[in-house]
């Protein structure tokens, strides 16, 4: 860094940028690494089944499994449009 | 019982084999026998960068059909009698490789040598996974960037789970972290993640920080290993890290910006 970039005015900086991204993508590939592979499937199944009976777009289910010690919970969520039966 | 180091990172260009050369010589210039496999079969380069590249005859693949005998591929390194070099064959058929064939030649060179090196290619591959499949210590080689400190970490999680120690219930395989092409100057001025940012995000124990230095490139250039370039920073940094994998106590280097004040003040480099 030289005499004239101190008296310029310093961004973000880009490494704490980096850093932020990375912190968010490691926890998420963490969380979903140790995902069974047939949850993306699964997921994909159980929509088409709800969108049958419910106007539901695709971005309104989200799918978990959590696991724990000795416990392991398959956690469904999905939002309902106000009153659009089919 | 030889203790077993794999040499890995996911990412590719960080800096492995030419850790796994610095290591090797420097564990064999402390008096211990030792012997560098090179795992990148149809690209190897280990023999390259230890200047051994004319003296390959027979390879592991050779060592694993039966074509030759362990002792006919292990190449002694000229510099350091103590250290063997086992070249990759530059075969393009990866499934050569096989997993009883590394157990046969690591079971073997346990009986002769104290430490084995094992320069895992990149990527997640075959060799990839045999590389680290047996390994007793992993040597995770990062970059301060943000693919490599992610594919570190996709690293990780894999030794935890797919080794050997993980598949039989053994204590885990023991993770150090080599933080390469270090540039305090540029963490410093917030362009380059830091020591503290990596080890926040990857938690790992530091065996030491590589600076970024131009003896890598020279030393691959004369095929010699950079920790014999005892005046280069990246040779010191090697050589500290072998000492305190042996368990001395060398206190942290390469980490603060060292830059004079008037290089600082007139943006020299």
């Amino acid at each position: 860094m030289s005499l004239l970039d101190y008296f310029r005015t310093s961004k973000t900086s880009s490494a704490s940028l980096a850093k932020e991204r990375l912190q968010i993508l490691v926890a998420y590939e963490r969380s979903s690494g140790n995902q069974p592979s047939y949850l993306p499937e699964l997921q994909k199944e159980l929509l088409a089944v709800i969108q049958r009976y419910v106007n539901v777009n695709k971005d309104a289910m989200t799918i978990n499994l959590e696991q724990t010690d000795n416990r392991e919970t398959l956690e469904l969520n999905i939002v309902l449009p106000d009153a659009h039966r089919l | 019982m030889a203790r077993i180091i794999v040499v890995t990172s996911g990412k590719g260009g960080v800096g492995k084999t030419t850790t796994s050369a610095a290591i090797s010589m420097g564990l064999a210039k402390k008096g211990h026998k030792t012997v560098v496999i090179d795992f990148d079969v149809g690209l190897r380069n280990l023999d390259l960068i230890m200047g051994c590249e004319r003296r390959v005859v027979y390879d592991i693949i050779n060592v694993i059909n039966g074509e030759a005998a362990l002792n006919q591929a292990l190449i002694r390194d000229k510099n350091c009698n103590l250290l063997s070099i086992l070249p990759a064959s530059q075969t393009r058929n990866k499934d050569a490789l096989t997993q009883d064939g590394v157990e046969k030649i690591l079971e073997e060179l346990s009986k002769e040598f104290k430490y084995i090196v094992c320069d895992s290619p990149a990527g997640i591959e075959t060799g990839a996974h045999l590389a680290m499949y047996f390994a007793d210590d992993a040597f995770v080689v990062t970059n301060p960037e943000v693919s490599s400190v992610r594919d570190s970490d996709r690293m990780l999680g894999i030794l935890a789970s797919k080794s050997r120690r993980a598949e039989r219930g053994e204590e885990p395989i023991k993770e150090y972290l080599l933080l390469s092409r270090y540039s305090p100057e540029r963490v410093k001025s917030g362009e380059m993640l830091s020591l503290n940012d990596v080890q926040e995000i990857l938690s790992l124990h530091l065996l030491g920080v590589i600076p970024e230095s131009k003896s890598v490139l020279t030393s691959s250039n004369a095929g010699t290993p950079v920790i014999l370039d005892e005046k280069s920073d990246a040779g010191q940094a090697y050589a500290d890290i072998v000492a305190r994998y042996l368990g001395e106590n060398k206190p942290q280097r390469f980490i603060e910006d060292k830059t004079g004040f008037f290089r600082k003040l007139f943006g020299g480099r």
